[in-house]
């Protein structure tokens, strides 16, 4: 079934809400995306009906909401190709699954002089638990540079790799866009003999995601990227990984048995599921899956890979040597994403001047403080695109920043 | 909702445009402090000189470096032409009055403070309905407080 953008429109609420007599423009999914009514309904449903602890009591109400639970995960699983649901690893978001990732794999694993291989376009959570590390028993953080168009420059990968213990990397850049290889760079960290992490959060929202397809060893992502609800984020493994490594956060949920002297842990995904999850919000995760495998993943892929393109080439066409877009020009290997600047204006300023048409863009380091300094800026202004923008949605950005050339008249 | 004309002022585009005391002070004897705005990573340096001890200690000379948005740097221009030349214990009356102005609560005001000129600094009143730019208004007051208290006249 071909894309239907009217009908996608239709399905989000907070779309047909107006600020000032206006519609709204949101240009901000890289940040955080709107939830379809599904998603809602699904929530509300549960809390009026299903609400119970999960994998705790044995009266009925409980077993139901269990399983509305569990179905989230195999949502989950299915979504990403997960080998089983037991690979699914629920979070508080992609963040701490990053941290989970540091902290367990790389508490038990790595240690002075060991190399950890990042990225020049990495978000913070996938840098700070890294220097953490670093900071307190002295392992090693190397870098891959970028090119002048802002993809990974692999041109000295292998020597990079070389006695490297870990390969983390994001799989669709937040600041450029970038798409970066990744069962390419999977295999080169396997060939290395290092672990392949990928951080996936902008990725999985808006592509056909495959992590056995990719030969990934650890994947992070977030519901709320995804149409999903803030407040739980995953961590897929490969089983007999997750297995081998020990324990993140302690307390109930996650033991087998506990006594005076210590403890034993449940199996996975339990062991990594320390106290109450998010339980309403596992549900709405589930729903949110099921509207984004209803439409299509690769679709959805396609809608943005147009709608991309229609922007590089409109506001390009538009605004010339005034603007200045990051990362590559290629939409096949670049999502929704355009952090830009414009003219001489501060991004706080161009935000400001676009929110008072209702064009909600970010203005800053979009957590990304390394790759600012690669790029030689400060801060960026960014549009990020989801399944319900269209190009009315670009050429209301478009007419917003020329109005930005009045206002500040230099 | 509140308009653009209310945060862009006339008065705050021309601070923005030809900002007043941009530079550095060689440090020492210049005090040298950093602010920044995690939000959007803006950052500030300010440079602080301060002439004589106790009551008589004067604000002798400001230079501020750094990038910034229009708000920000407006609001430390306009700050740097409010306080070089007066008593230390008047530019701590500004820094309460003006984050007083912003809205931002713990700063009450003391005896004589509301005799301090506000000056052209009243136009940055309007960033008060726009309450994620009141961080903007304020980095550069903060870093002049922090400078301020180091050089603990």
């Amino acid at each position: 079934m071909a894309f239907d953008l009217d009908a996608v429109r239709k399905e989000f609420p907070i779309l047909s809400r107006q600020i000032d007599g206006s519609p709204l423009v949101y240009l901000d999914s890289g940040n955080t995306s709107q939830k379809p009514r599904r998603v809602i309904d699904a929530m509300t449903d549960f809390l009026e009906n299903s609400y119970a602890p999960i994998n705790r009591s044995s009266y009925r109400l409980a077993g139901e909401a269990t399983e509305a639970f569990e179905a989230g995960r195999r949502a989950v699983a299915r979504l990403v190709n997960a080998s089983s649901p037991d690979e699914i690893i629920f979070t508080k978001n992609a963040t701490e699954s990053m941290n989970l990732i540091a902290r367990s794999w790389g508490g038990a694993n790595l240690g002075e002089g060991d190399v950890v291989l990042l990225t020049h376009m990495e978000h913070h959570a996938n840098i700070v638990p890294w220097q953490m590390l670093r900071d307190e028993r002295g392992i090693e953080i190397r870098w891959v540079p970028l090119t002048a168009d802002g993809q990974l420059d692999l041109t000295d990968l292998d020597r990079l790799l070389d006695g490297a213990k870990v390969f983390s990397f994001t799989a669709m850049s937040n600041v450029l866009g970038t798409i970066p290889p990744v069962a390419k760079l999977c295999a080169a960290a396997h060939d290395a003999g290092a672990l392949a992490v990928v951080d996936a959060c902008q990725y999985v929202p808006h592509n056909a995601t495959d992590v056995q397809a990719w030969g990934a060893d650890l994947v992070a992502f977030s519901s709320h990227k995804m149409c999903g609800p803030s407040g739980i984020g995953m961590l897929w493994g490969r089983l007999e990984l997750l297995d081998a490594m020990p324990p993140f956060l302690g307390g109930g949920n996650m033991i087998d048995t506990v006594t005076l002297d210590g403890y034993t842990t449940a199996p996975v995904p339990a062991k990594f599921e320390a106290g109450t999850p998010p339980i309403v919000e596992a549900v709405g995760l589930r729903a949110a899956v099921e509207f984004l495998e209803d439409l299509d993943m690769s679709d959805i892929r396609q809608h943005e890979m147009d709608l991309t393109r229609y922007a590089l080439d409109t506001l390009n066409g538009r605004f010339g040597d005034e603007i200045t877009i990051y990362g590559p020009d290629d939409v096949a290997v670049r999502g929704g994403v355009l952090s830009f600047a414009f003219r001489d204006l501060h991004p706080h300023d161009v935000s400001q001047v676009l929110d008072e048409r209702n064009v909600c863009v970010r203005a800053g380091h979009h957590c990304a403080k390394p790759l600012m300094q690669v790029l030689g800026v400060q801060s960026t202004t960014r549009a990020s695109f989801y399944l319900y923008n269209g190009t009315d949605d670009v050429d209301a950005l478009a007419d917003a920043l020329a109005g930005a050339t009045d206002i500040f008249g230099f | 909702m509140p308009g653009l004309e209310d945060l862009y002022r006339e008065i705050i585009l021309d601070h923005y445009r030809t900002p007043r005391n941009r530079g550095e002070l060689e440090s020492p004897p210049a005090i040298e402090t950093r602010g920044h705005n995690p939000l959007c990573g803006d950052e500030i340096t300010l440079y602080l000189l301060v002439d004589g001890e106790g009551d008589d200690a004067i604000v002798s000379d400001v230079k501020i470096g750094g990038q910034g948005c229009s708000i920000s740097q407006s609001s430390a221009s306009m700050m740097t032409q409010a306080v070089i030349g007066k008593p230390v214990s008047q530019a701590y009356a500004l820094i309460r009055r003006f984050k007083t102005m912003m809205g931002i609560e713990g700063y009450d005001e003391q005896p004589g403070d509301a005799d301090v000129a506000m000056g052209d600094l009243e136009a940055l009143q309007g960033v008060v309905k726009f309450p994620v730019r009141i961080k903007c208004a304020v980095l550069g007051w903060n870093t002049l407080a922090e400078a301020l208290d180091r050089a603990g006249v």
